[in-house]
């Protein structure tokens, strides 16, 4: 059993119907209760709640600081490699975008390292393209011995892998693992991912499932957003997230919600998805799953990331740099996307003071 | 009135404990922990830089009150020793909470590993405080591997639902030696008031003083409902017991 087998159940449903049918009254009725079904959860999703947008926020808000407190978590991702082996049409790192590739070394790896712990950061994600060759267990297990020394809490966001791999990573001391879905939409999916180990969709989706039963502490999923109908989109990543959540009691489960954001390719995403509809998305979702960690990164602007702060995030990243070695030679290499919130980390440390919220710099150990 | 908690050789005016997340800053933490006039104070050590001594949260916690650091994060036995001999090895006292919590979801602990781990620290010399789902049995073993204290849960940690677990809590109270301090649940003045009067000897609050507008205020509200109900106690409203108990045995005599 994995969650393909509920995918399948659901996958073939008429959304678009069912999300319209939703009327305001169903809105408010499940407004009112304490604890949400799935179909609940849809109707949090659908055009009509749009008309809730603030009560689903006082909602969330309650909800996160009951269950996180006032309290924020930072990280930063590192890059260690843009090989990749994958033709993703709204990526910069496919294979068919021609630029030279970097890979660090374990000196530069340890150079990145101190820069990124000088500011302060001890919770980092190890970025990689998808190469089995180029970012291998071994090189990233080999990576965490230096790591190690720099932060508390290391999670990886690389190529999906085995369980016994995820095992040897767990064993080196990475601790959580994010792998997004892309699109839950299978169709969808062949189309934009035309090359490459990537275009097997059932190993990608059982890739959280693996995750969790070779121990990581952390698992996060999520939808890039744009590639499909967002509603639906939200709705089959809440219901992953849950059946996760349910299934490996052990695992902390987070979500994220990427927008697709501009990158070397000329990708266009096929569907809007609005700063408001991002924001039902994030709510909805709080409400229907209170005790899961939300992820929002430097893909949204500055203005947006602020006012999302109360409803329901719970960890941000920040001065993130998305290329090979941006750390500390910024501008050398190709970013997989750009970033639209430049900030520094004492600059985020600040605004979080700000509204009221602590920074939460360090949450986890390496034991 | 002498009326002091007795725990691991040291002696407390105050059956209040707080904890030190989730608030929106260590400034407000530390006027409230002031205010909250509590003497135990616990810090996850997820959260303290080991690495960065000068950063870290400890110097926002008053110097008079005891460290007491908590395993939060780990889900075995094995995970919750590591972090308590690092505690310990940086400094932090040999009070120890366990808190071995294996599901994510509702964040409900662990019985069985809890004791496992409270028996290994026990004995190398930790002051050991399980934080338990409330079963009289699960207490017992913990008391025979060397816990000092049972941290029985009220509702699940952050539910702020009060003390739901009220009988079970009762009969631990009553047929516990150890001392049994309510932790996690209790959201209102009133129901630490509460289990104060049922006969806890102290109680934990952090979530309910942390997320309150008033963090400080709140505090203080906590100090004044734990004294009030520890002295109801005192006054003779318990000890309750789920057995009936004749006002004027009939039998006595006979001893
Ligand atoms: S999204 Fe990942 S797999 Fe696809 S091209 Fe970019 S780096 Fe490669």
């Amino acid at each position: 059993m994995s969650f393909y087998e509920e995918f399948e159940k659901i996958k073939a449903e008429p959304f678009t119907e069912i999300f319209s049918e939703v009327t305001p009254q169903d809105v408010e009725k499940v407004l009112m209760k304490g604890r949400i079904s799935e179909s609940d959860y849809l109707v949090l999703l659908s055009p009509a709640a749009e008309g809730f947008l603030e009560e689903m926020a006082q909602k969330a808000h309650q909800l996160t600081i009951k269950q996180f407190g006032k309290t924020m978590q930072l990280f930063l991702p590192l890059y260690l490699s843009d090989y990749c082996v994958n033709t993703c049409t709204y990526c910069s790192f496919s294979i068919d975008n021609v630029f030279p590739r970097k890979r660090l070394t374990m000196e530069e790896i340890e150079v990145e390292a101190k820069a990124i712990a000088e500011m302060g950061i001890e919770h980092i994600i190890l970025l990689t393209g998808e190469s089995r060759i180029h970012s291998s267990a071994e090189y990233l297990a080999e990576s965490m011995s230096i790591l190690k020394k720099y932060f508390s809490s290391v999670g990886i966001e690389v190529q999906p892998m085995d369980q016994a791999e995820y095992e040897t990573l767990v064993q080196s001391g990475i601790d959580s693992l994010t792998v997004y879905q892309e699109v839950y939409n299978e169709a969808i999916y062949r189309e934009i991912h035309t090359k490459g180990p990537k275009r097997d969709f059932r190993y990608r989706l059982d890739t959280p499932e693996r995750g969790c039963r070779a121990g990581m502490r952390s698992v996060n999923i999520g939808a890039l957003l744009g590639l499909d109908e967002w509603r639906k989109e939200c709705f089959i990543t809440g219901l992953h997230a849950e059946y996760l959540q349910k299934k490996y009691m052990e695992t902390e489960i987070g979500v994220s919600f990427p927008r697709i954001r501009p990158n070397a390719g000329s990708f266009e995403p096929a569907f809007d998805v609005t700063d408001k509809n991002l924001v039902q998305a994030m709510l909805a979702m709080r409400i229907f799953l209170p005790r899961t960690g939300i992820t929002i990164s430097t893909r949204e602007t500055e203005e947006l990331r602020n006012q999302l702060i109360p409803l329901g995030v719970t960890k941000m990243s920040a001065a993130s740099s998305t290329e090979v070695g941006g750390y500390t030679k910024p501008k050398e290499t190709q970013s997989q996307f750009e970033i639209s919130d430049e900030r520094s980390v004492e600059e985020i440390r600040n605004l979080l003071r700000f509204k009221g919220y602590q920074p939460v710099m360090k949450d986890w150990q390496i034991l | 009135m002498n009326d002091q908690l007795h725990i691991g050789g040291k002696a407390f005016e105050s059956r209040l404990f707080v904890g030190t997340g989730k608030f929106a800053d260590h400034k407000q933490m530390k006027e409230a922990i002031e205010q909250s006039r509590s003497e135990v104070v616990t810090v996850a050590l997820r959260r303290v830089d080991i690495r960065k001594p000068d950063e870290h949260i400890l110097n926002d916690i008053p110097q008079d009150v005891t460290l007491m650091p908590n395993t939060s994060g780990a889900r075995s036995a094995e995970e919750a020793i590591r972090i308590a001999r690092l505690a310990k090895a940086s400094g932090m006292g040999n009070w120890i909470k366990i808190e071995v919590i294996s599901d994510q979801k509702y964040l409900l602990p662990d019985n069985e590993e809890t004791t496992r781990a409270t028996e290994v620290l026990a004995k190398e010399g930790f002051v050991v405080l399980p934080y338990m789902s409330p079963d009289l049995m699960a207490a017992k073993r913990m008391q025979e591997a060397g816990a000092a204290a049972i941290m029985p849960l009220g509702a699940p940690i952050g539910s702020n639902r009060g003390i739901r677990m009220k009988e079970m809590i009762q009969i631990m109270i009553d047929e516990m030696e150890l001392p049994i301090i309510v932790d996690a649940g209790i959201g209102k003045p009133s129901e630490a008031a509460e289990a104060m009067e049922m006969g806890a000897s102290a109680v934990l609050v952090n979530t309910a003083i942390a997320t309150a507008d008033n963090p400080v205020e709140m505090a203080k509200a906590f100090d004044l409902a734990v004294k009030a109900g520890r002295l109801a106690y005192l006054s003779g409203l318990g000890p309750t017991s789920m057995r009936a108990n004749a006002s004027s045995p009939l039998t006595g005599f006979l001893k």
